[in-house]
């Protein structure tokens, strides 16, 4: 598959924007009927973005760092005029009155936003499958999950539908997905990318963050999409990265933790990936510090009682009053509580419910309020580990892709797939996962880089390291 | 007002106020009263899902000035979320201040002398407004209701007194004095009757020395006729209660105008768990010493130091006086006062004049300059023109503009010439000969019974102090 | 504090978060929900007193914008998505008891 930087080179050296846009267009129809990886293509808005592009290069301007690149977006993310769902039958319908900072960073960019992609439901979940609208099939397997919550992003730049794809990553769901589907994720320096437009499920752990095959890609986009944004008061007073100049700089003197607690559990592959994983940067000219950050394993604890907590009330205003699904009732508060019973499926409530518990009267110090004393220590933990080492090495997930239905009917089992992945939210820091390698079924394997806030140069240096060592 | 012998109430308030800004706490859309409905909206104040909040600097700003004039301590604060289900709230959750308020711990002093302490005033966002439809129009009763959102998100500061009010009468000087801080800080224009200030009481009793009693609180009361009435009701209600061998039970109690009683509305048990947390989307605000300092120096003086300056204009001050001084600072009329002293005018003429004609047609200020107040103030002092005739200039300055010269020309109020006076007195003295020999001998009352006849036979064009001078120089 | 999540509490929670619960699905979310607070136990078993809450991942402060005036949505973008609207508002059944 072509890549976007060479579209984008292409098209501004005059190559045809609506040309590949059409080229994604019938990727999409031979392979979304099975996969179900978009739930809006909005043909018209993106030939119109393609056509500007188009009209852009004919006058002789720069059409931008995306010229002509078709991006999708995960169904979280809201586009003026377009559907935007979330995947939830109480948002069925909606088309929101304004975008996201995003999308019109991608569009300022030149990128033709092709459609809205398949999520768990409010970005709650680790396979897709807690979507209203159906599961995503994972294109590497299709009897397989391609994980989540960004599991329609990240298989619609695995099955090649477009090269280039938005998530949102709350406690994993880009970087999950990314390894289960072999691809790049990453889930940015927390307050880097503007969540402003980016429909909330935990607002202190929502980072926005791009898929790409390769990890040039996935730069390009971090930049385009990165920078302050005063829409956004926790968006970090700091210009978009700059990190395509420093992607082949290597980790040549670098200090490199591998951490037990981010490898433990893992299936035999995984295990085996990371450890190769750390030959290689050995080899590239890293030292290797074998650590352990018991913290860490307090993070899903922490995790599943933070997330719900904000969530019960970010999900409070799907009411039925001012848009969405509405359930009539003969007062208000009856239609309130229709509206939201027949609206959210059972991930969705179980969330609400915990969180809702979590603040209560009488169990907001013992539950909530002790999770974030623990997010206290594991950003202490984080911290006297950065002060050794230059960024930390893990795996993104505990094994490959699973099939459908092994782990929904218990939570737990399903939550316990993020376990690598949550601190990093916990913390706000950077993290990326790269493919490096298969494991059962020659599935994909991802590993972890993890790095202090706004380390992402040096994230990115090193897994070009890895991709490269995979001969990418 | 008086309790039965040996009791005694025990008043809180909490002052919600609108603050002036010319946009919402957390997006740009205008805060303004009156307006199409659902025109002053957008994603963030409507609750949209994606949108997110940024505060309002203006609004940080005038709630800092209304805790710098109630002395409080501006401190670091956070903004939470108060989560609660009601139609008119567009998130299901009000972000709002909560244990770390910007201002804390403050104090208001009262023209009687008292002072009620301040325990916090906090920023807080609005909601927006429901109309009842079928029914009476109340909510209860009605069948549905349509809501307008253009209010959602209006900037409010939730002024929260500590419980010292003792009287009906010390909360309305509390809530009276409290409008004149907010009007002079520019935080508010005060306008209770538009809802821009609103007022809930927690009232309880006791007997004299002991413990506070069970508080009830009072919501939503609109004007000051209304605090006082309402909290007299509760605490006599609560009393009968007592005495009748019963007990107080916490609850929210609706007051009712018409009617002239406090009901309940909610029960402590039906009290709602909000579930408080830090709101995610802001970030702390903690505003520096010089960004305090700056708000500080764009301070006047506030209503109490500004009575003290007019005051001391006079040099003993009567007890009319006074209240018409209480009238110029509460309408902010202080600088037509001092821009007649400025101009050597009798203070005392000004401030009645200021009191009672401005305060007439207040709304005709913007016509009327200081200048041409100070101008019409030493026409009638120097008796170019009666009181009546100023009286009557004053009144067409505040409905169309002008000069004060030109209007009393063209009113004819041409004040009689010195000649004509004496001309008038002298006839009036031949006609009245036993009134004049009283007057002779000593009656100095009967100079009004000449100053009647004078002006009635001038229509009101001679001055009063001329006429007594003519008399005194004839005697 | 160990979890020990009763029916009624959830039953609690679903009122309180305006959600609908059949006697079934009261069970299945006390066994699902009383699992995942079983595993926070971990957490609770420790002693944090003194330890500092942390809400923000990054403090921030004083992010502020200029109070100026930017254009609000039309009324009919407003009321676009309105499940029901009248007279230039959101309409909806009759509120039973004051707002709190
Ligand atoms: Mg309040
Ligand atoms: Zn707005």
């Amino acid at each position: 598959m072509t890549t976007a930087r060479e579209i984008a080179r292409r098209v501004n050296d005059g190559a045809s924007a609506v040309e590949e846009l059409e080229r994604s267009l019938a990727v999409i129809t031979e392979r979304n009927a099975e996969l179900n990886v978009f739930l809006h293509v909005d043909e018209e808005g993106a030939y119109a973005a393609a056509e500007a592009v188009d009209r852009a290069v004919a006058a002789g301007q720069n059409a931008g760092a995306l010229a002509g690149v078709p991006v999708a977006l995960k169904d979280n993310m809201c586009t003026r005029g377009v559907p935007t769902t979330c995947s939830s039958k109480i948002l069925e319908g909606w088309r929101p009155p304004y975008n996201a900072t995003v999308v019109d960073r991608l569009l300022a960019a030149g990128a033709v936003p092709v459609g809205k992609t398949n999520l768990d439901e409010f970005a709650m979940g680790s396979s897709t499958e807690n979507s209203a609208f159906g599961p995503t099939r994972n294109p590497l397997d299709p009897a397989r999950v391609p994980g989540g919550s960004s599991g329609g992003s990240a298989a619609a730049v695995a099955a090649g539908m477009t090269p280039l794809s938005l998530g949102s990553d709350t406690g994993g769901s880009i970087r999950q997905p990314a390894a289960l589907c072999g691809i790049v994720g990453v889930k940015p320096t927390y307050g880097s990318v503007s969540r402003y437009g980016l429909i909330a499920f935990a607002s202190s752990l929502d980072q926005i963050g791009p898929f790409a095959v390769t990890v040039e890609d996935a730069a390009v986009l971090l930049e385009v999409i990165s920078g302050h944004d005063p829409l956004d008061s926790t968006s970090l007073p700091e210009p978009a990265f700059s990190l395509l100049s420093s992607l082949e700089s290597g980790v040549a003197g670098k200090r490199v933790g591998l951490v037990r607690e981010l490898v433990a559990g893992s299936d035999e592959d995984v295990e085996r990936a990371v450890a190769r994983a750390a030959d290689v940067l050995k080899e590239a000219g890293a030292t290797l510090v074998e650590m352990s950050i018991p913290e860490l394993t307090l993070g899903l604890s922490a995790y599943y009682l933070i997330a719900p907590a904000e969530a019960s009330s970010n999900l409070a205003r799907y009411d039925g009053v001012r848009y969405g699904l509405r359930i009539d009732a003969d007062d208000v508060a009856s239609m309130n509580e229709a509206t939201r019973t027949a609206g959210f499926g059972p991930e969705v409530k179980r969330r609400i419910m915990l969180g809702t518990y979590a603040l209560s009267a009488g169990y907001f110090d013992a539950y909530y309020g002790q999770a974030l004393k623990v997010r206290t220590q594991m950003i202490a933990a984080f911290s006297r580990a950065y002060a050794d080492v230059d960024f930390l090495l893990g795996a993104t997930t505990p094994s490959v892709a699973f099939e459908f239905g092994t782990k929904t009917k218990d939570p737990m089992a399903m939550y316990l797939n993020d376990v690598f992945t949550i601190p990093t939210n916990l913390s706000g820091d950077a993290a990326i996962s790269v493919p490096f390698g298969t494991g059962e079924a020659n599935l994909p394997v991802g590993v972890q880089l993890l790095g202090p806030g706004r380390s992402e140069p040096t994230l990115f240096a090193a897994a070009r390291v890895l991709e490269k060592a995979e001969g990418r | 007002m008086a309790l039965p012998e040996g009791w005694e109430m025990v008043v809180g308030l909490e002052v919600h106020t609108e603050l002036k800004t010319a946009t919402k706490l957390f997006c740009g859309c205008e805060n303004a009263f009156g307006s199409e409905p659902n025109s002053r909206v957008c994603p963030v104040c409507l609750g949209l899902p994606g949108s997110l909040p940024v505060l309002n600097e203006r609004a940080v700003e005038l709630a800092m000035a209304i805790g710098i004039a109630l002395h409080c301590t501006i401190a670091p604060s956070t903004f939470h979320r108060k989560n609660y289900f009601y139609p008119d709230m567009p998130k299901d959750y009000q972000i709002s201040q909560y244990d770390l308020p910007i201002n804390a711990r403050g104090y208001l002093d009262l023209p009687d002398g008292s002072r009620v302490t301040i325990e916090r005033a906090h920023l807080e966002e609005d909601t927006g407004k429901t109309t009842h439809l079928g029914g009476s129009g109340r909510i209860h009763g009605a069948d549905r209701s349509l809501v307008d959102y253009n209010r959602s998100g209006v900037p409010l500061v939730e002024i929260v007194s500590g419980p010292d009010i003792r009287t009906p009468e010390q909360a309305r000087a509390y809530a009276a004095e409290l409008r004149g801080i907010l009007i002079a800080t520019g935080a508010s224009d005060g306008r209770m009757e538009e809802g821009s200030m609103r007022i809930d009481a927690n009232v309880s009793v006791r007997k004299s020395g002991d413990p506070f009693g069970t508080r009830c609180e009072i919501k939503n009361l609109n004007s000051l006729r209304s605090l006082t009435r309402a909290i007299e009701y509760e605490a006599l209600r609560q009393i009968d209660v007592i005495e009748d061998g019963g007990t107080i039970r916490q609850e929210t109690r609706h007051w009712d105008e018409v009617a002239g009683e406090t009901s309940t509305m909610r029960t402590k048990e039906e009290a709602e768990d909000y579930r408080y947390f830090l709101e995610p989307d802001l970030v702390e605000l903690a505003p520096e010493q010089a960004w305090q300092d700056r708000v500080r120096d764009g301070l006047g003086p506030m209503p109490a130091a500004r009575r003290a300056t007019l005051a001391a204009l006079l040099s003993d001050p009567q007890p009319a006086q006074l209240d018409a001084i209480e009238v110029v600072v509460d309408l902010s009329l202080d600088d037509y006062v001092h821009a007649a002293h400025e101009a050597g005018a009798d203070v005392a003429i000004a401030l009645a004049r200021a009191a009672n004609e401005i305060a007439a047609n207040i709304d005709g200020r913007a016509n009327l300059t200081p200048s041409a107040f100070s101008h019409t103030v030493l026409m009638e002092q120097r008796g170019e023109l009666s009181a009546t005739q100023a009286k009557t200039v004053l009144g067409d300055l505040l409905t169309s503009g002008g000069d004060p010269v030109a209007i009393a020309a063209a009113r004819g109020f041409e004040q009689l010439s010195a000649d004509s006076l004496a001309d008038t007195v002298a006839t009036l003295i031949v006609e009245n000969p036993d009134e004049w020999q009283r007057y002779r001998e000593g009656d100095d009352k009967l100079a009004q019974f000449f100053i009647g006849l004078v002006m009635k036979a001038t229509r009101g064009q001679a001055n009063g102090k001329a006429v007594i001078a003519e008399l005194q120089q004839r005697r | 504090m160990s979890a020990s999540l009763t029916r009624e509490d959830v039953a609690k929670v679903a009122a309180l978060a305006r959600l609908r619960l059949s006697d079934e699905e009261l069970d299945l979310y006390t066994e699902q929900l009383s699992k995942v607070l079983q595993h926070a136990d971990d957490m609770q078993q420790l002693d944090l007193t003194g330890v500092a809450p942390t809400a923000h991942p990054f403090g921030l402060i004083n992010v502020v914008r200029e109070d100026v005036v930017r254009p609000s949505l039309s009324q009919a973008d407003v009321l676009a998505a309105a499940p029901d609207a009248e007279d230039g508002r959101f309409a909806v059944p009759r509120i039973v008891g004051e707002a709190p």
